[in-house]
């Protein structure tokens, strides 16, 4: 008989402690699981949540105008002051910044998820992938500093603007009070296009994965029921690609409420969060103010996430 | 009378594969009509040019006298019930069967009364507050079926609709569907690859391979006078005899075919033909036994009823049957 015949049915251990290990974890699967996710679990756990905790603390104590010295009991007078007109007109300003570039990333990213999800096959596939993350290559500072050259009065969009004889338009919507200004690199419409040229990726890719996983059939049976294709939009397509788009905009908009790079080197000089944050922090040595600051985006976040729930964007998942 | 659907020299080529090519079909108004073919033979890309998600790359469509290339699905009162049902998931099972008068903009509470109805006739009454992946492949399955004829189409597509059902839920749907059909009197057009499926429920049935109808008839035709070797093979796994062994009968033809179940082991009356063999393999098929007969080199299959005494392998037997049974083809 051939040689498999005559071997144990049952074969020896493994020899080694290795052997004796594989035995042990193959029984005792959950120590496995124990060993694989205690040290991201303590790190989360301790290290990033703990800090975050000490953070939001820190924004119940306050801070003593006069000797500059934190006073460690609990008030709620830095809420006060960070509630106060000057501090308000800060969170507004973010606020409706990170709203804007949300909405605008998302317009301009469906159609190219849209694209990528139900037409690109092989090479434009990678063409698409590659085109979306190679931005993300290179350093965000010198991207930025790229655009600042870009939306300069002597830069090239100005230049492009007076080849098309378009200045007079260029001019108006700079004439326009609040979005306009000097130039586009000084004034929030710049920011603007930063924010949303800097952000689209972390929107195209959730919209595309989302449209993805919507089966090509289903368009087809909306089609086949009636549905003219702006119906199927809202009434198939839109639906089952909201998870993704909220998970864009949950990139974005976060993104933007932080960030206070982008809103130092192009824009107006007025504040954003990210910037408060780090003035208070630094040069002012206000950390209960910085902290309070930094519970703004997390609130921020929190309704707009219960509201999206509430709206059914996760109904699909 | 205007045919339901028309087709007059049809093709779709993609690229150089032509999936459908250069067909004619013209199926009648209230007809149970059956497109059978193995996969790639044609038959789906046919329902989905009837349906508007494909349009030809040659040749005429109408459906019930009005052309119909160039006319989006959406403008067609044509629906289909898909192969793994498209039940939109994120709408409960009452407004899936809705969507149709949704889209046409009728009034909730009369589409909703409508799409009861329609669950009803189904039999899922009571089901519409589910979701689609809450409900069984069967369930799904007539939901899918409502969601189509609630919208009272002229004609019903169905694309191998029962193929992810088990056994005992397929024979049961295909009797309701069948019942269904003749009730309403819309005309179905059926895409199966299961031979059975199609004998049993079609009024006509078209064999499709190659892009091509290879036969187009009634389920009695296409069983028992199959004009092709892939006609005979498919529908029924058909003996085919070649020319030679046509010839040792007494039958000259370029070949014939012969239903397995129409041959006898071992018993041969006057009127009837017979050929020697040697059994060369058998198998228990339940009601029957598959016995393979080498007769001078042509394998030849025979159901013989499980209640016949089977040969043994190797043992010299008689094939016996009707001349009537053998059916002489064009086609060698």
């Amino acid at each position: 008989m051939s040689a498999l015949v005559t071997e144990a049915t049952i074969l020896p251990n493994r020899p080694g402690l290795t052997g004796r290990l594989s035995d042990f974890l193959w029984k005792h699967p959950h120590v496995l699981l124990a060993v694989l996710l205690g040290p991201p679990v303590l790190w989360l756990g301790i290290i990033y949540l703990g800090s975050l905790f000490a953070l939001l603390l820190q924004s119940f104590f306050s801070i003593d105008d006069f000797s500059g010295l934190i006073n460690y009991e609990f008030t709620l007078a830095t809420y006060r002051q960070l509630l106060s007109d000057a501090n308000f007109d800060i969170i507004v300003r973010t606020v409706t910044m990170a709203a804007v570039v949300t909405l605008f990333s998302a317009l301009i990213a469906f159609p190219i998820a849209y694209y990528a999800a139900r037409y690109a096959k092989g090479k434009w596939k990678a063409v698409f992938y590659l085109g979306i993350m190679l931005p993300l290559w290179s350093s965000y500072l010198v991207k930025i500093y790229a655009w600042k050259l870009i939306l300069a009065k002597e830069g090239i969009l100005t230049w492009a603007f007076a080849k098309l004889h378009l200045l007079w338009l260029l001019d108006a919507w700079l004439s326009l009070p609040v979005i306009g200004g000097n130039s586009l690199s000084v004034s929030y419409t710049g920011t603007f296009l930063v924010f949303v040229y800097v952000w689209m990726p972390f929107m195209i890719l959730p919209i595309q994965a989302a449209l993805e996983r919507v089966p090509g059939n289903l368009i087809e049976a909306s089609s086949d029921l009636g549905g003219t294709p702006q119906q199927t939009f809202r009434h198939v397509l839109f639906p089952l690609a909201l998870p993704g788009i909220v998970a864009g905009s949950i990139f974005t908009f976060s993104l933007t409420l932080g960030d206070y790079i982008i809103p130092q080197i192009i824009g107006s000089s007025r504040l954003f969060i990210g910037q408060a944050v780090y003035a208070q922090q630094g040069t002012a040595g206000n950390i209960p103010l910085a902290a309070a600051f930094t519970v703004v985006p997390i609130v921020i976040m929190g309704l707009y996430l219960w509201m999206a729930k509430r709206l059914g964007a996760f109904d699909a998942l | 009378m205007t045919a339901a659907v028309l087709f007059q020299n049809v093709s779709r080529h993609f690229g150089t594969v032509k999936a459908v090519d250069a067909v004619d079909l013209e199926i009648a108004a209230g007809e149970f009509f059956a497109m059978l073919g193995p996969s790639g033979s044609g038959k789906t890309t046919c329902l989905r040019l009837m349906a508007g998600f494909e349009q030809p790359t040659g040749g005429h469509i109408e459906i019930f006298g009005e052309t119909a290339e160039g006319v989006p699905p959406y403008r067609r009162s044509v629906n289909t019930v898909f192969q793994d049902y498209a039940l939109f998931p994120h709408l409960s099972i009452l407004d899936n069967v809705a969507y149709g008068l949704m889209v046409k903009g009728i009034g909730r509470q009369e589409r909703h009364r409508a799409a009861e109805d329609a669950l009803a006739m189904v039999k899922l009454p009571g089901y519409g507050q589910r979701r689609p992946g809450q409900l069984s492949g069967g369930q799904r399955q007539r939901v899918a079926l409502a969601r189509a004829l609630v919208n009272k189409p002229k004609v019903l597509l169905l694309d191998e609709p029962l193929g992810a059902l088990d056994l005992k839920l397929r024979e049961q749907m295909q009797e309701e569907l069948k019942t269904l059909q003749k009730s309403l009197g819309i005309t179905f057009v059926f895409v199966t690859h299961d031979q059975g499926e199609a004998l049993s429920m079609a009024d006509r049935i078209a064999v499709f391979n190659d892009g091509k109808i290879q036969q187009l008839g009634t389920p009695e035709d296409i069983y028992k006078r199959p004009q092709t070797r892939f006609v005979a093979d498919f529908v029924g796994s058909s003996n085919v005899l070649s020319s030679a062994t046509c010839a040792r009968l007494g039958v000259p033809a370029k070949a014939a075919s012969l239903r397995p179940e129409s041959i006898a082991i071992g018993t041969s009356w006057a009127e009837q033909l017979s050929l020697p063999g040697t059994v060369t393999a058998r198998s228990f098929l339940g009601a029957t036994n598959r016995v393979s007969v080498d007769c001078g080199g042509e394998k030849i299959i025979v159901a013989s009823p499980a209640a016949m005494p089977v040969p043994e392998i190797g043992a010299e037997v008689q094939l016996a049957f009707s001349r009537n049974d053998l059916h002489l083809m064009e086609d060698a």
